[in-house]
């Protein structure tokens, strides 16, 4: 049902290096597959339709396109494609809200998410496959429900050749396969990939207690999942990397900015440590209270527009994270397009009134 | 054995599925026994069968068994 107008362009874009055009050139390559997608939503989902029932036909530039809060994924099931195509049902693991989003994919969006991951990540690491150490329990892919961190390490197992897992399944250290892992590829590259805060915690903090070190000399680690349970603990992220570097010798370190409700779509930290952004998506930083497009080096709440999804209208959500550009087409890594920081999450609004003095459960 | 039969055992194997469904038009992620987790068991026995390395360009594209042979055939496996 996806309007082959859409598929060609799509193609056309992930046919490119993701980080070759300028902001002005990206832009007039991205807009028509948005505008694709705006219409084929509109068409297909009853939901957004009504949404933007009243924003005109067809945006004129990125910053025109209309944006849903993320939010409604988690109080709605939006869809846009027929029962029978659903492939699977995406669950984000909701460490900061009761109630998990869900992402409805079928097979072509799933597999487009798919390529865009592979495509954008060979930028930084290459397009060869190699020892995978994933910093996770085995256990995590054999949940029914798909969660967002088993669809991580799905995407990254592209790049393992021999995946070994760090973790016990009740999240301990596996040592024996840390010392079997390091023993057979402490002198050639491998690649580690883990979510930041089990990383720091299970991962890290783990070799820390029981005083033990790694040596992975010629390791690269990829890690995500957001920093706010680590800015509790005021670990920032040069402080993650000299720890990384300190306790397992891998000297280079990429995170990366995504959200589950865009999987595949993802915004991966340079050599210069910027967050880059490749051409098959945008960021735009909004004000909090006009909502208005800001400035480079203004912060606000974080837009995030995604070529990939057809099958559910979330290619254009305002997130509840702040961050902001740091510049475009500049930056000394030598990769074109914005790049931007993430500096936190929009403070939890409080349930509050004066006659509110019994705390709900 | 020739190469289309190795071709056949290797996704047999890998994927716990019978020689007469690995036909040309099978495709990934339409029966459950491909998901993206056999995929990877299916990329390291086709490497092993076919004494190739894969990168992960040929893995993403590896979208059904004619593709299959398509990319093998960039190795200098003929079908």
């Amino acid at each position: 049902m996806t309007s082959q107008a859409y598929q060609d362009r799509y193609e056309q874009l992930l046919a490119q290096d993701m980080y070759s055009l300028n902001t002005a050139e990206k832009e007039g390559a991205l807009l028509p597959v948005i505008q694709a997608l705006h219409q084929h939503h509109k068409l297909h989902s009853p939901a957004y339709s009504r949404l933007v029932q009243h924003y005109r036909d067809q945006p004129d530039t990125i910053e025109d396109v209309p944006f849903l809060a993320v939010r409604l994924f988690k109080l709605f099931s939006l869809s846009s494609i027929s029962d029978d195509d659903v492939f699977r049902v995406l669950q984000s693991s909701g460490t900061t809200s009761q109630t998990p989003a869900k992402v409805i994919l079928d097979r072509i969006t799933s597999a487009r998410q798919s390529k865009a991951l592979v495509k954008i990540m060979q930028n930084f690491i290459g397009k060869q496959r190699l020892p995978l150490l994933v910093i996770d329990a085995p256990s995590v892919l054999k949940n029914k429900a798909l969660s967002a961190r088993a669809a991580g390490i799905q995407g990254m197992a592209f790049f393992g050749r021999q995946t070994v897992y760090a973790l016990n399944d009740d999240m301990t250290l596996n040592t024996d396969a840390l010392n079997s892992f390091q023993k057979l590829y402490a002198d050639q590259p491998v690649l580690v990939f883990g979510f930041t805060f089990m990383v720091w915690t299970c991962f890290l903090e783990a070799l820390k207690a029981q005083k033990l070190s790694l040596s992975l000399p010629h390791g690269a680690l990829i890690h995500s999942g957001g920093w706010k349970k680590l800015t509790d603990k005021q670990v920032d992220n040069p402080t993650f990397k000299r720890e990384v570097t300190r306790l397992t010798g891998i000297p280079r370190v990429h995170n990366f900015y995504g959200m589950a409700e865009q999987v595949g779509t993802v915004f991966v930290e340079c050599e210069q440590g910027h967050l880059h952004v490749p051409e098959m998506a945008d960021i735009l930083i909004r004000d909090p209270y006009s909502l208005a497009v800001c400035e480079n080096k203004t912060q606000g709440l974080i837009q995030v527009i995604s070529s990939i999804p057809t099958s559910y209208p979330g290619f254009s959500l305002l997130t509840e994270d702040v961050g902001r550009v740091l510049g475009q087409d500049d930056c000394s890594c030598g990769r074109s397009g914005k790049y931007f920081e993430v500096l936190g999450r929009l403070p939890k609004t409080e349930v509050r009134g004066c006659s509110d003095t019994q705390v709900s459960v | 054995m020739t190469n289309q039969e190795k071709l056949t055992q290797a996704f047999c194997d890998a994927l716990g599925i019978g020689p007469d469904q690995v036909k040309d038009d099978l495709q990934y992620n339409t029966i459950k026994e491909w998901d993206s987790t056999a995929h990877m068991v299916l990329i390291s026995e086709l490497e092993n069968t076919f004494d190739v390395m894969l990168d992960t360009d040929d893995i993403i594209d590896m979208s059904s068994v004619a593709k299959a042979k398509e990319i093998l055939a960039k190795y200098d496996v003929s079908f």
